[in-house]
């Protein structure tokens, strides 16, 4: 999607930098402070898994889709997972229809790797026929409304989506695969949060509003996993950081992952869940 | 949390004995709807409707400049119109690509839309129109069209009318109004009509299936009946908006 | 004869508002003698027109009013202005300034930059050119301090009141500087930052609240409350703050 550039007023790029140096925000948070988060879950039925995340008014919508697919051939006994991100034209004045562009896709990547080098989905247990058939998981994603930080409402609808998901049983038997009515859930064992900060002047600010982002000028986000883990870094934007940058950015996104936690659902309890029936063995 | 939705299946019968449908409803009877107005912070002009399991968020950008430039008419604004499906509003994900379906209705609604809009008061500029299907279960164009409408009113541009519209469908024989997904796919007729109800003049229409020149009209009568609900609700829709905030201030 | 809608009702568009001879005012039309609104407002019937004042609607620039305007883009000899409007205006040098700049020599960034918010006069508009700005009458110019807040421009009205009743009494309330761009675009600036955050917030209250009663009352009451609030919690820390 093609967007033009938004003009942030001069005076406003002013009001925000006098204020920040007294460590003040224009909407009054602190500057390890997040707007409020609302997560709504299974707002799409026909979706195995959605969820709906307000980020103040940063709005976006994650729905899961599992489908039999092929293994990718270096990975022949593990299932796969899609992530797609998209701006749609009706969350932004300066958004227009056509496929992803880079910020989209950029997205949909760090969410993906927040998700992958968390081990957040055991592929292992989607894998039917090693080789030759594995559950494929679609994860597409949609900003509604951009307010700023559509990166981490994404990330969070993501794997609320994932969390509550449910996908069917399959049998097996001398090599067909059968769907069974009996639906489980999708073996989720991790939950990833993404945290982002900007660096504006000298001070770093977490989940920057759509007017922080217009002044800011470097932009971190450090994804975080249930122990504690650093899972997925990106550096965005122009801009630079120094390595004290990085490293209270990264302690930050520890703290901050941890309390944004709370907020999602639980793990689903998965440890006599049997996703693959081998019959006639 | 709702229960999900896993798969459609056909029942034995989908009108009972007693003229009830598969979800309980009476054959010229709407599914449930929900109207909400300015949801989108960003957008000039916004809706959120839901009609049964339909789910479609509708947002309106303009007037505004038009790029490029040469697009532009001298004595009118144009008006764009997007319609698309979210890949998860369907049991079988759908490809995010628009398809060839979402383009041509995506046409339709814009010339549904059309001739209730005062486009000759901004010349040269642009009126767009969003409709994002997040969940469908059949009629989604017109649920698209209503929705449409609702916002282009909330984002104050001036219009003949508001635009409402509604299928009706042929079941095992009967006409039903509003029909779902079920009875779309496997009725044997499905019509969708908008019109602007207060100056009775309709701004789209679809047929596919058979129906007898009586059957036909009988479809437009009991559309029209549908309309004048749905146009009801988005009216109180939109003086909700409003007189929300007046109940709440004026008490204290 | 009739007139279907009680003073001041909250009608959507297509609503049928009356037949017979009345007179057409704004945001309505007419289809053989029935009388239709057009827009989402509130109906009136005045001096025999019927018209309806609009709840929410885009600003159409009309020659002689007075916007504020964000400046988009630097030209060789214009600035092309953006004035939350459907159409984008420009500003030629010689309508800029009272001397003569060469723009052969010069960089018109130093005058005016992209972002930069301007008070400006609209000159020219017509239905086949983008309107023409002035910034040589009195009050205009260059922002450089304070803050900007836009609204509808269908709240204008309201904002300013009946005879300015409204911004009269912020402005005794408030010590500050108000001016109203006719395309929904206000200037605020106060002497004390936490009076400019509260004078933001008292606008878009107006905003929201402009088609309910008793409103001047209500805000007045809301600047009392915030000001004694304040007064109580830090009345040793008053900052004042240099003029630029």
């Amino acid at each position: 999607m093609p967007r033009s550039e938004e003009i942030i007023p001069k005076i406003k790029r002013q009001q925000i930098m006098s204020m920040l140096a007294k460590g003040e925000r224009l909407d009054g948070r602190r500057l390890d402070e997040y707007r409020p988060i609302s997560i709504e879950l299974g707002v799409v039925e026909k979706a195995e898994g959605s969820a709906m995340v307000r980020l103040g008014n940063t709005i976006s919508i994650a729905g899961v889709k599992v489908e039999l697919g092929k293994p990718y051939p270096d990975t022949p006994d593990e299932g796969a997972f899609i992530v797609n991100a998209e701006f749609l034209p009706l969350a932004s004045p300066t958004f227009e229809p056509g496929p992803p562009d880079e910020s989209a896709i950029e997205v949909a990547r760090v969410v993906d790797r927040g998700i992958r080098s968390s081990g957040a989905i055991d592929l292992k247990k989607l894998c039917i026929l090693p080789g030759e058939k594995v559950w494929v998981v679609y994860i597409d994603v949609y900003v509604l409304n951009h307010d700023g930080n559509m990166m981490d409402a994404s990330g969070l609808a993501t794997i609320a989506a994932l969390l509550i998901a449910k996908m069917p049983k399959v049998a097996v038997k001398e090599g067909k695969v059968t769907i069974l009515d009996e639906w489980v859930p999708l073996p989720v064992v991790n939950r990833p949060v993404p945290v982002t900060m900007a660096k504006i002047g000298e001070k770093i600010v977490v989940d920057p509003s759509l007017d922080e982002e217009l002044v800011m000028d470097c932009r971190i986000t450090v994804t975080i996993d249930e122990s504690d883990r650093i899972c997925a870094v990106q550096k965005g934007i122009g801009g630079s950081l120094t390595v004290d940058d990085v490293k209270y950015a990264s302690k930050l996104a520890v703290e901050k992952a941890k309390e944004i936690r709370k907020a999602l659902p639980p793990l689903p309890s998965i440890e006599d869940v049997e996703w693959i029936v081998k019959e006639g063995q | 949390m709702s229960q999900l939705v896993r798969k459609v299946e056909r029942p034995p019968r989908l009108i009972d004995e007693e003229g009830r449908r598969a979800d309980g409803r009476k054959v010229d009877e709407l599914r449930r709807i929900k109207i909400e107005v300015g949801v989108l912070k960003n957008a000039d002009g916004s809706c959120y409707l839901e009609q049964g399991r339909n789910k479609i968020m509708a947002a309106v950008y303009g007037p505004r400049e038009l790029h490029p430039r040469h697009l532009a008419m001298p004595d009118r604004a144009i008006l764009r119109c997007r319609y698309h499906m979210v890949p998860f509003s369907v049991l079988e994900r759908k490809s995010p690509a628009p398809t060839r379906r979402e383009i041509e209705l995506s046409k339709v609604i814009r010339e549904a839309l059309e001739p209730a809009i005062f486009l000759e008061y901004f010349p040269r500029t642009t009126i767009d129109v969003f409709i994002e299907v997040i969940q469908a279960d059949g009629g989604t164009r017109c649920a698209g069209i209503t929705a449409a409408a609702v916002a282009l009113a909330d984002a104050g541009i001036p219009m003949r009318d508001l635009v409402a519209a509604i299928a009706v469908g042929k079941v095992e024989g009967q006409l039903v109004l509003d029909p779902m997904d079920l009875e779309d796919r496997y009725g044997e007729a499905d019509m969708p009509v908008a019109m602007m109800p207060s100056l009775g003049k309709i701004t789209l229409l679809q047929a596919d299936g058979l129906m007898t020149l009586e059957e036909f009209e009988k479809a437009l009568e009991l559309a029209m009946r549908g309309i004048k609900e749905i146009y009801n609700k988005q009216k109180e829709a939109l003086r909700e908006k409003y007189l929300a905030i007046k109940r709440e201030v004026e008490v204290t | 004869m009739a007139v279907y809608f009680t003073q001041r009702e909250i009608v959507v568009p297509g609503q049928l508002l009356a037949k017979g001879p009345y007179q057409l005012g704004s945001n309505v039309y007419k289809v053989g003698n029935a009388i239709y609104s057009s827009i989402i407002g509130l109906a009136e019937l005045k001096d025999r027109a019927i018209h309806v004042i609009p709840l929410k609607c885009c600003y159409v620039p009309k020659v002689g009013d007075i916007v504020i305007g964000k400046v988009i883009d630097v030209g060789i000899s214009h600035w092309t202005v953006d004035i939350a409007s459907p159409y984008s205006a420009i500003l030629q040098v010689s309508d800029a300034f009272n001397k003569v700049i060469d723009t052969t020599r010069e960089d018109l960034t130093k005058y005016f930059d992209v972002g930069d918010f301007l008070v400006a006069k609209i000159i020219a508009f017509d239905r086949t050119r983008d309107p023409l700005l002035s910034t040589k009458e009195p009050k205009c110019g260059k922002i450089d301090r304070g803050t900007v807040v836009e609204i509808s421009p269908a709240k204008i009205p309201r904002l300013i009141g009946k005879k300015g009743s409204m911004i009269n009494m912020i402005k005794k309330e408030i010590n500050c500087q108000i001016l109203v761009g006719q395309n929904g675009r206000i200037w605020i600036y106060a002497e004390n930052p936490e009076d400019e955050l509260l004078l933001v917030r008292v606008i878009k209250r107006i905003e929201l609240e402009a088609h309910t009663s008793g409103l001047t009352d209500r805000i007045r009451e809301m600047i009392r409350r915030e000001k004694s609030r304040r007064g109580n919690v830090v009345s040793a820390s008053k900052k004042g703050r240099k003029a630029s």
